[in-house]
C-alpha cells in the first residue's frame, strides 16, 4: 500500500487548514480585535497621558498580543478532535512532528500574522515612540512563533479535556515568562537609547531551539493525551 | 542477574515498594525530626549574630534549604517523569506526583521567608529581581503540573502528561540557579560553594548544612508516605491492596 509522499502529506494538511479557516474568516478577526480591545483598556484604567502610556506602550502591546493568542491556542487542535481527524494524523504513517509543525504554522500565520501587522496601530494608539517601532516588531516577529510553538505543546497535553482554558493559561503562562522578558527587553533598550542586539539574539536562539524541539515535543505530548 | 539489578527491579514493583518504604519510613521521619532540631538549635542559638544584619540573618536556615530543596525536588521530579515516560514505570510516575506538592511548597517556605527576610534588610517584601522571578516561576510551574495532574481522570495518562510538563519546565532550573550569577540585582551572590572556600563563618555554616540535609530527610519521609498512599489509592483494586486494607479494618 502507498501512503504518497511526506512533502503531499504536508501540503494537503497546510491547504486542508487554511481552507477551514478561510471558510470562517470572520472567527479569525477575534483574536485581533481582541488585542485591539486590551490595549484600549489601558488609557481608560490609567488615565490618557501620553508620556506615560508612551513609557509603557511597548510592553501592553506584546502582553495584549501574548494573551490574544493565549486565547487563540484552544482552536489549536479543538476542531480536529472533534472530528477525529487528529486521531487521524497520529495514526498517518508520515512524521507526526512534521504534521504538527505544519499545523502550528497555519496557526501562526492566521492568529499570529494579523496580530503583527495590527501592532504598529496599537503602538500608535499609546504613543509608543517611533524609534521603538521597528524594535518592537523585530522582537514580535521573533517571539510570537516562538509562543505559539511553545504553546502548541501544552495544547497537546490538554487536548482532551473538557474546560481547559483556566489550566492552558495556567501551564503556558510561566513557559511564556521569558519570552516576555526578552521582548520586553529589547524594546526597553531601545526606549533608553542603548544596543538591543542581545535580547533580539536571545529570542532568535529560542527560535531556532523551539523550531526544532516544539514539534517533537508536541508529538509527544499529543500521543499521551490521546493514548 | 546481578543481586542489585534484580532488587532494583523489584522495588519497581508496588507492593515490595510499599513494603520497603514502610520499614524506611520511621527512619527517615526521625534523621528528619533530629536534624532539624539539631539545625534549628544551632543556627538559632548557637551560632554567632551576624556583624550587619545581627540576628535578622538566621532566617537562612529556613530560607537557604528550602530553596536547595525547591530545585532539588523538581530535578527529582523531572528525572522521575523522564524514566516514567521512557521506560512507563508506574512506581516513577507515582513519585513524581508525590513530589510535586512537596517541591511546591518548599518553593512556597522559600518565596514566604524571603519575604519577610527581604523587609527589613532590602525595605521591600518583594522586588522584581531575576532570582525572586525565576523562583516564583518555578511555583507557577510546580501549580501548572499539579493542575494538569489533577484535570486529568485517568490517573496513569494524568501522570504522564503532568511529568511531560515537568520535563519541558526544567528549562528553568538553571535559569533560578544561575540567574544571580549572569544578572547582577538585589538578591545576593552565592555565599555557599561545592567548590572552594565558602563566604561564611563555619560557626554559621554548620547548622546550614545540617539543615540541608535534614530538609533532604523530610522531603524523602514525606516522599514515600505520600507515595505509599498514592499507590494504594492506585492499585485499589488489586490483592495486595485489599489485604493491606483488610488488615487494616480488622487492626
Amino acid at each position: 500500500m502507498s501512503y504518497g509522499s511526506t512533502t503531499s502529506a504536508c501540503r494537503a494538511l497546510l491547504q486542508r487548514d487554511l481552507s477551514l479557516v478561510w471558510r470562517q474568516r470572520g472567527d479569525a478577526l477575534n483574536p485581533v480585535l481582541f488585542a485591539v480591545m486590551v490595549v484600549a483598556l489601558f488609557p481608560f484604567a490609567l488615565g490618557p497621558e501620553p508620556t506615560m502610556l508612551a513609557r509603557i506602550a511597548a510592553g501592553t502591546v506584546l502582553v495584549a498580543l501574548l494573551l490574544a493568542g493565549l486565547l487563540s491556542l484552544d482552536a489549536l487542535f479543538r476542531s480536529d478532535l472533534e472530528d477525529g481527524s487528529l486521531e487521524q494524523l497520529v495514526l498517518s504513517p508520515h512524521p507526526l512532528a512534521l504534521l504538527l509543525a505544519c499545523k502550528i504554522a497555519v496557526h501562526w500565520l492566521t492568529t499570529a500574522l494579523p496580530l503583527l501587522l495590527v501592532a504598529p496601530l496599537l503602538g500608535e494608539l499609546l504613543y509608543l515612540p517611533q524609534p521603538v517601532l521597528p524594535v518592537l516588531m523585530v522582537a514580535l516577529v521573533l517571539s510570537t512563533p516562538l509562543l505559539s510553538l511553545i504553546g502548541a505543546v501544552c495544547v497537546a497535553l490538554t487536548v482532551g479535556m473538557r474546560r481547559s482554558g483556566m489550566l492552558l493559561a495556567l501551564l503556558v503562562l510561566p513557559l511564556y515568562v521569558p519570552v516576555l522578558i526578552f521582548a520586553a527587553g529589547a524594546c526597553n533598550a531601545a526606549q533608553q537609547g542603548l544596543p538591543v542586539l542581545a535580547p533580539l539574539l536571545w529570542l532568535g536562539a529560542g527560535l531556532a531551539l523551539a523550531l526544532v524541539l516544539a514539534p517533537l515535543a508536541c508529538a509527544a505530548a499529543l500521543r499521551i493525551s490521546l493514548s | 542477574m546481578n543481586p542489585l539489578v534484580l532488587w532494583f527491579h523489584k522495588l519497581g514493583s508496588p507492593p515490595y515498594f510499599y513494603r520497603f518504604a514502610g520499614r524506611l519510613l520511621p527512619w527517615f521521619w526521625g534523621a528528619a525530626l533530629a536534624g532539624l532540631a539539631i539545625g534549628l538549635y544551632g543556627g538559632l542559638v548557637l551560632a554567632p549574630a551576624d556583624y550587619q544584619q545581627s540576628d535578622a540573618f538566621r532566617i537562612i536556615y529556613v530560607h537557604v534549604p528550602s530553596a536547595w530543596m525547591s530545585l532539588f525536588i523538581y530535578a527529582f521530579m523531572a528525572v522521575n517523569g523522564f524514566i516514567a515516560l521512557v521506560w512507563r514505570i508506574k512506581l516513577s510516575e507515582t513519585l513524581a506526583m508525590a513530589a510535586a506538592p512537596i517541591g511546591a511548597a518548599f518553593t512556597f517556605i522559600c518565596l514566604a521567608t524571603g519575604s519577610i527576610w527581604g523587609k527589613p534588610m532590602w525595605g521591600t517584601w518583594w522586588t522584581w529581581d531575576a532570582r525572586l522571578t525565576s523562583e516564583l516561576v518555578l511555583l507557577f510551574l510546580y501549580l501548572g503540573v499539579l493542575g494538569l495532574h489533577q484535570a486529568i481522570e485517568d490517573r496513569r495518562q494524568a501522570a504522564r502528561a503532568a511529568a511531560f510538563l515537568a520535563l519541558i519546565g526544567i528549562v528553568n532550573l538553571p535559569i533560578v540557579h544561575f540567574s544571580v550569577n549572569w544578572w547582577n540585582t538585589l538578591h545576593q551572590g552565592d555565599t555557599v560553594k561545592l567548590f572552594g572556600p565558602s563566604l561564611i563563618d563555619s560557626r554559621m555554616l554548620w547548622p546550614l548544612l545540617v539543615m540541608a540535609v535534614a530538609t533532604k530527610f523530610l522531603f524523602a519521609a514525606s516522599l514515600l508516605s505520600r507515595a505509599r498512599v498514592d499507590l494504594l489509592e492506585l492499585e485499589s483494586g488489586k490483592d495486595w491492596a485489599r489485604q493491606i486494607a483488610l488488615a487494616e479494618e480488622r487492626a
